[in-house]
């Protein structure tokens, strides 16, 4: 490969060519320079504050940590893609983000794309959570607005809505 | 620039002789930092993550040890069997940074930075731990761990080679890990201790994070402290009051460090905070639990 080249990524279950880039250049820079895929915030770029925190094969990490040219042939899903945003169509929200709306979990939004992937992260592997599961699901997710009670109440909210309601969306 | 994705250990080498100055890369929660920074602008990337023989852990034959293989990630390292044969290891890898950093980052990567604050360092050493080291054609070595770090964030891997992994010899009895960070999700350590009882063998050993140049241990304070407990087979006890010995075993500790005043602390306040650290962690050694194996 050379210094400059293409890959392809699979970003949000379609395949999208990464052209022009530097081969060294993160996953969170290419998803939101390359893209056009800006939900992945950009605060620290050192794994601090999880304002870009996406799945990669189903794994929550921060996209600023993520060799994007090493992450050819994963499953890389974004907040557009929980959202069924991707190519700008109209946004359908899922739960957790209509949870985050209603609860007033959002004040500038700079920290909700990564904290709504660290919840649906938490919420469809553990349905029921504890209250320290949920302050350590969030623990890498900086918020400087809320205070972060507004947010466990979104969370709880989400909780018991999929309980009555049975599915996650 | 080039980046190699090998899924096979072969594949891994070859990439690596095509590339002897390629960085090796893992999860990339030590490397990227320095890439995004432009600390590093690497010309070769050699990525780890997909080598299924980097990937897991293994008891050896006869049970006496664990092969813990480089690309096992703390949240791996926080569970299941592993978690109940190593709970020092466990609990050092529940205090590495927040989710997001435990899903990334590796046994490996924590090795090849070879940071004094490498949190899984102090648990290697109480240990005893070897570190395995591989090169192309199956060649293999193992070096202790206080030989494969030679000094702060230097180890003595030649380019060549890539960590296979750390061998850990099982222990049974209380293990405890402790460690004093300003912010939980990025804790770097201003001061851990690991503190591994062996009740087979009668013995304490004591780990030291962030207080030294490369991990320490506290040979003085693990005699002194062995000596005054008695070991049966399904714990420690103290003939005395547990509050005084421990007083005492946590300054004998501290007096094993040799921390210095950085950005992070001061050398002062890392001595005192070990000591406090060897104190609660003796505490809760002996305090009646069950003894895994
Ligand atoms: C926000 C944040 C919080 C953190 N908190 C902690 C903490 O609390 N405690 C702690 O100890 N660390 C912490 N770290 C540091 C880091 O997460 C750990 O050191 C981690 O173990 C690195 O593993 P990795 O797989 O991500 O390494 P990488 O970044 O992929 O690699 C690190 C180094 O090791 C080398 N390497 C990796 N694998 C191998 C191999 N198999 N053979 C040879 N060389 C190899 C690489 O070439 C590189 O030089 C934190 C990092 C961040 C960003
Ligand atoms: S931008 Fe990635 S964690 Fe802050
Ligand atoms: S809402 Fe502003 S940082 Fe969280």
């Amino acid at each position: 490969m050379s210094e400059y080249c293409a890959y392809t990524l699979r970003v949000n279950g379609r395949d999208r060519e990464v052209s022009d880039g530097w081969l060294g250049e993160s996953l969170l820079w290419v998803l939101r320079e390359r893209l056009d895929l800006p939900g992945a915030k950009n605060a620290c770029e050192q794994g601090e504050c999880g304002s870009c925190s996406v799945l990669v094969d189903g794994s929550l990490v921060c996209a600023c940590l993520v060799l994007a040219a090493s992450a050819v042939g994963r499953d890389i899903v974004t907040v557009e893609g929980i959202a069924g945003a991707i190519d700008g169509s109209d946004a359908v929200l899922s739960d957790v983000q209509e949870a985050f709306l209603t609860e007033g979990a959002v004040q500038c939004g700079f920290c909700t794309p990564g904290l709504i992937m660290a919840v649906h992260d938490l919420l469809d592997r553990v349905p029921l959570p504890t209250d320290l599961e949920v302050r350590e699901a969030i623990s890498g997710n900086l918020c400087r607005c809320t205070g972060y009670g507004r947010i466990m109440e979104a969370v709880w909210t989400t909780v018991r809505l999929r309980q009555v309601g049975g599915q996650a969306r | 620039m080039t980046v190699a994705v090998p899924r096979s250990l072969d594949e891994a080498f070859a990439a690596l002789a095509a590339e002897p100055d390629a960085h090796l890369l893992m999860g990339g929660t030590d490397l990227m930092v320095e890439v995004n920074y432009g600390h590093r602008r690497p010309t070769a990337v050699v990525s780890l993550d997909r080598v299924p023989e980097l990937r897991g852990w293994e008891r050896s034959a006869d049970g006496r040890s664990v092969l813990v293989r480089s690309g096992l990630t703390y949240t791996e390292m926080e569970i299941g069997e592993l978690a109940e044969s190593f709970p020092a290891l466990a609990q050092a890898a529940r205090t590495v940074g927040g989710p997001q950093i435990r899903n990334a980052g590796t046994l490996g990567g924590n090795l090849g930075t070879a940071s004094p604050a490498g949190d899984t360092l102090p648990v290697l050493a109480a240990l005893d731990a070897t570190v395995v080291l591989g090169a192309a054609g199956g060649a293999q070595r193992e070096l202790p761990w206080d030989e494969f770090i030679v000094g702060v964030k230097r180890t003595a891997r030649e380019p060549h080679e890539i960590i296979l992994g750390a061998r850990l010899p099982v222990r049974r009895g209380p293990q405890e890990f402790l460690k004093v960070g300003t912010r939980n999700a990025m804790v770097i350590a201003v001061a851990s201790v690991a503190l591994v009882v062996d009740l087979d063998a009668a013995t304490v050993a004591v780990g030291l994070g962030s207080v030294g140049p490369a991990p320490l241990r506290a040979r003085e304070a693990e005699r002194w402290i062995a000596e005054r407990l008695a070991f049966d087979p399904l714990g420690i006890s103290s003939d005395g009051d547990p509050e005084t010995l421990a007083e005492e075993f946590g300054r004998m500790v501290a007096g094993a460090s040799r921390p210095i005043d950085d950005h992070r602390s001061s050398a002062v306040y890392r001595r005192h905070a070990v000591s406090v650290c060897a104190r609660r962690a003796l505490l809760r050694a002996l305090s009646p639990q069950v003894v895994g194996t």
